[in-house]
């Protein structure tokens, strides 16, 4: 097995923030390439928290610390792998330094709002002429045209304006939210997706090229079938809640315990026998009304009573051993503690260890693949603000240690956020 | 007019339903030529699913399938035949990637395996998609994608919190899992030119699923606090937590209320009401989110979900209206963007669909029709393998293709 990392060789210049940015540059980040974060001095990331800390879950045990900006658990979780600048854009010596940093880079991604890069003085325009192999990923809201091009979109917009949010809801009931998020890290995945075929298409060519990746519409291939059904019928399906147009039964049944379920599906007349013999329920099994999918549907509310009936008295996970042993497809609906402790996603080794200067040790989760069979180490913790403006400056530019103290001072660059 | 980014990449894709024809999809849309393999007469499944219970579906005109395959070549071909296997590993060794979904058990037991692909084309990247991934205790469990939903811990984090959680509309946990499968894909075929050998790549749509997790399962590690569902309110905020961020009712609708809970003085203007600034709201946010509702409602009530979403995104507030599919079609910023292509398929028409989900200025997003089943089969075992008209028509009859 090579030692190298997939992406080894690639530098990104990361100008995101928040979420669905700093996920797509986890996902290239974990696979190797040399993500440096940058922030500016009076411009930090807010998914750090406020400066001053607040609601102390949002940090370890024992938090939030004099810096609370360096110990907040989500940002930490998220930006891993990265080193960390804060540089400031707003002033011509920072923006000579990124123009120097961008000259020996291959992405620079950012998801400000469309006018920004180029109020910098540094949209794709001027960025290719400095380096024609760079990859620019811009991440806009709506998209650098159009009428809403200057609104601002986060998760839950995207939810709301794909169709998802009206598609999904209890039968009966309103359009449900889904979790805010969904979204966000949907459009993560997309963007390390368009920059990746920018880079092959670099490989093949030597250009670079200017990658756009909006959130909604990446959303909307996500309810793609029901787009493209309604542009035919001129109909979409009603609410559901958790019930299927294939499968019957499909639901989700209350186990024993404090908001403990358990998701049955039966997908074929042969699981639903094989389900009545691992509840043991033989007058289910001979019982004409429920032996086809027609009739199952036909007494859907009767047989969700039945099968709730007998989870009921049991335990989520239990229920999911004896059906999954009777290879009926069931799932415990986990919450995240049972998420971090499940023996399945142990062995898989989805959460790997590491250890912050300043916010101490954590177990993160990988995204959904392996690659060869074994996960890949965590490199370097997520980092603390301004943490790699020496290094950086130094190690890519050459500056001098008194250069770099003079940007210090002129507070072009900074260890600390300063607002 | 320039190739695609992915031109000169030849995908053999050997799987079915949602996850990885969705990635295969995305590497088609940018210039992979895709070559989706499919049972003789059948077919992958979702060529008849429909999407609500008295929905009649015609082979050819089921929507799901016609979303998910656009620019893919059909052929036919039954692994279980020796003589389909043959074929089979022909195809690899002409081709850079492999996808497919079966259960782990499945092409091992063909001899289908990546050890075997491997040996024969060791530049191969074969990408598996699975439930729960090629290896685990879980490995051989059956799934849905409702399954892996629940156990990735998704599912836990929607609906009412008074009630069982609800399952997002459609096969999420799937089309994440594509996602996924087209990251680590494009991932490996760059690792392949260094490394001069290929990969095997292992999706399991469980962790896709949990890699939506927002780090909850580290905080409860610190914490021990289990993050709930909040029905329309967006969950994981501790009390202090930002508001508004919910769905309420408004004249025509609903509309999605999105402040981050910075632009107070901004919503009791937009909604003229000017308790909805006191500094003591504003304080304490998330814990009085019933009193901020109800100081809201009034205003929502008497307004259509467009015009509240214009005023308030004038002043920068991320507000959105809830559409239905209907009005998604007609939005007029996804219209600009020139956003849903046409295509024309033989059977079902002039299909209008979502496009791109990226733009890349030098690699066009194009795409064609989703295939009619098996319509491929001249150019790939006559063009691609060689074969003349009468040796195909043989395999054909026996059943092979």
């Amino acid at each position: 097995m090579s030692l190298r990392l997939p992406l080894d060789g690639v530098r990104v210049l990361d100008l995101t923030m928040i979420a669905a940015g700093p996920y797509a540059t986890q996902l290239l980040a974990d696979m190797g390439a040399e993500v440096i974060k940058i922030e500016g001095p009076t411009r930090y990331d807010r998914y750090r928290g406020p400066l001053r800390g607040r609601d102390r879950e949002d940090y370890p045990p024992g938090g939030p610390g004099d810096r609370p900006y360096n110990q907040g658990t989500r940002f930490n979780e998220v930006n891993r792998n990265k080193l960390g600048i804060a540089l400031d854009l707003a002033k011509p010596s920072g923006v000579a330094i990124f123009k120097r940093l961008a000259a020996v880079s291959d992405v620079v991604i950012e998801n400000y709002s469309p006018r920004v890069m180029g109020n910098f003085g540094l949209d794709y325009s001027v960025l290719q002429v400095l380096n024609p192999g760079l990859i620019m990923v811009s991440m806009p809201g709506f998209g650098a045209t159009g009428p809403y091009r200057n609104y601002v979109a986060n998760g839950p917009v995207p939810e709301a304006m794909s169709g998802l949010q009206h598609l999904t809801g209890y039968a009966g009931g309103p359009p449900m939210k889904i979790s805010g998020w969904y979204y966000d890290q949907t459009n993560s995945l997309t963007a390390a997706f368009a920059t990746l075929v920018a880079l092959h298409h670099r490989r093949r060519t030597g250009r670079g090229q200017h990658v756009e990746s909006v959130m909604l519409e990446a959303a909307a291939l996500l309810v793609g079938e029901a787009i493209v059904d309604h542009a035919v019928t001129g109909r979409s399906p009603d609410r559901m809640g958790n019930r299927h147009s294939q499968m019957v039964p499909h639901g989700c049944y209350r186990c024993a315990g404090e908001d403990a379920w358990v998701v049955i599906a039966v997908r074929n007349d042969a699981e639903w026998r094989r389900l009545c013999q691992a509840v043991g329920r033989l007058d289910w099994e001979t019982d004409e009304r429920f032996a086809t999918v027609e009739g199952r549907r036909l007494h859907e509310d009767e047989l969700d009573r039945l099968i709730e009936g007998w989870t009921a008295e049991r335990d989520h996970r239990e229920v999911t051993s004896m059906l999954q042993e009777a290879a009926v497809p069931a799932g415990a609906v986990l919450h995240a503690g049972e998420v971090m402790d499940d023996p399945h996603l142990s062995e898989r080794g989805f959460f790997q260890g590491v250890v912050h200067p300043e916010a101490g040790a954590a177990l993160l989760p990988r995204a959904g693949w392996l690659l060869g069979g074994t996960p890949l180490p965590i490199r370097r913790p997520a980092p603390c603000f301004g943490e790699h403006n020496g290094h950086i400056l130094a190690e890519l530019l050459g500056l001098m240690p008194e250069e770099i103290r003079a940007l210090e001072d002129g507070a072009v660059i900074s260890s600390r956020p300063l607002v | 007019m320039n190739a695609g980014g992915l031109a000169g990449f030849r995908v053999l894709d050997l799987s079915w339903h949602v996850a990885g024809p969705y990635c295969t999809k995305l590497l088609a849309g940018f210039g992979a030529e895709v070559i989706k393999i499919e049972r003789p007469g059948v077919g992958d499944p979702t060529r008849r699913f429909a999407l609500a219970p008295d929905q009649e579906v015609h082979a050819e005109r089921g929507s799901l399938f016609l979303h998910l395959n656009t620019g893919k070549k059909s052929i036919t071909l039954d692994l279980k035949k020796i003589e389909g296997r043959r074929l089979l590993l022909q195809l690899v060794g002409l081709s850079d990637a492999v996808v497919e979904s079966f259960s782990p058990r499945v092409l091992p037991g063909l001899g289908l395996g990546f050890e075997v692909l491997r040996s024969l084309h060791p530049s191969l990247v074969m990408t598996s998609v699975s439930s729960f991934g090629q290896t685990g205790p879980y490995r051989d469990y059956r799934a849905t994608d409702m399954v892996c939903l629940a156990l990735g811990g998704l599912l836990y984090l929607v609906g009412e919190p008074d009630r069982e959680p609800l399952k997002p509309w459609g096969p999420q946990a799937s089309y994440q899992a594509g996602l996924h499968a087209a990251v680590a894909t494009l991932t490996a075929l760059y690792q392949r030119e260094e490394a001069g050998v290929g990969e095997h790549v292992d999706v399991s749509v469980m962790e896709s699923v949990a890699f939506q997790m927002h780090s909850y399962p580290q905080m409860y590690r610190y914490h021990g606090k289990i993050v709930r569902r909040e029905g329309q309110r967006i969950a994981g905020h501790g009390p202090t937590g930002h508001y508004p961020d919910t769905t309420l009712p408004c004249q025509d609708g609903f509309v999605h209320v999105g402040s981050s809970g910075y632009h107070w003085e901004d919503v009791a203007l937009l909604m003229e009401e000017p308790r909805l600034a006191d500094p003591a709201l504003k304080a304490a946010q998330r814990a009085q989110a019933a009193e901020i509702d109800a100081l809201m409602q009034p205003w929502l009530s008497s307004h259509d979900k467009l015009e509240i979403f214009h005023r308030a995104q004038a002043l920068r507030m991320p507000f959105a209206p809830v559409l239905s599919v209907g009005e998604v079609l007609q939005d007029e910023q996804l219209g600009q963007r020139g956003y849903f292509q046409e295509a024309s398929h033989p059977v079902a028409g002039l299909v209008r669909q979502p496009g791109p989900p990226a733009r890349l200025s030098e690699s066009p997003w194009t795409t064609s029709a989703a295939p009619l089943l098996g319509e491929h089969n001249e150019e790939i075992y006559g063009g691609l393998l060689g074969y003349d008209s009468g040796e195909v028509a043989r395999l054909r009859d026996g059943g092979v293709i």
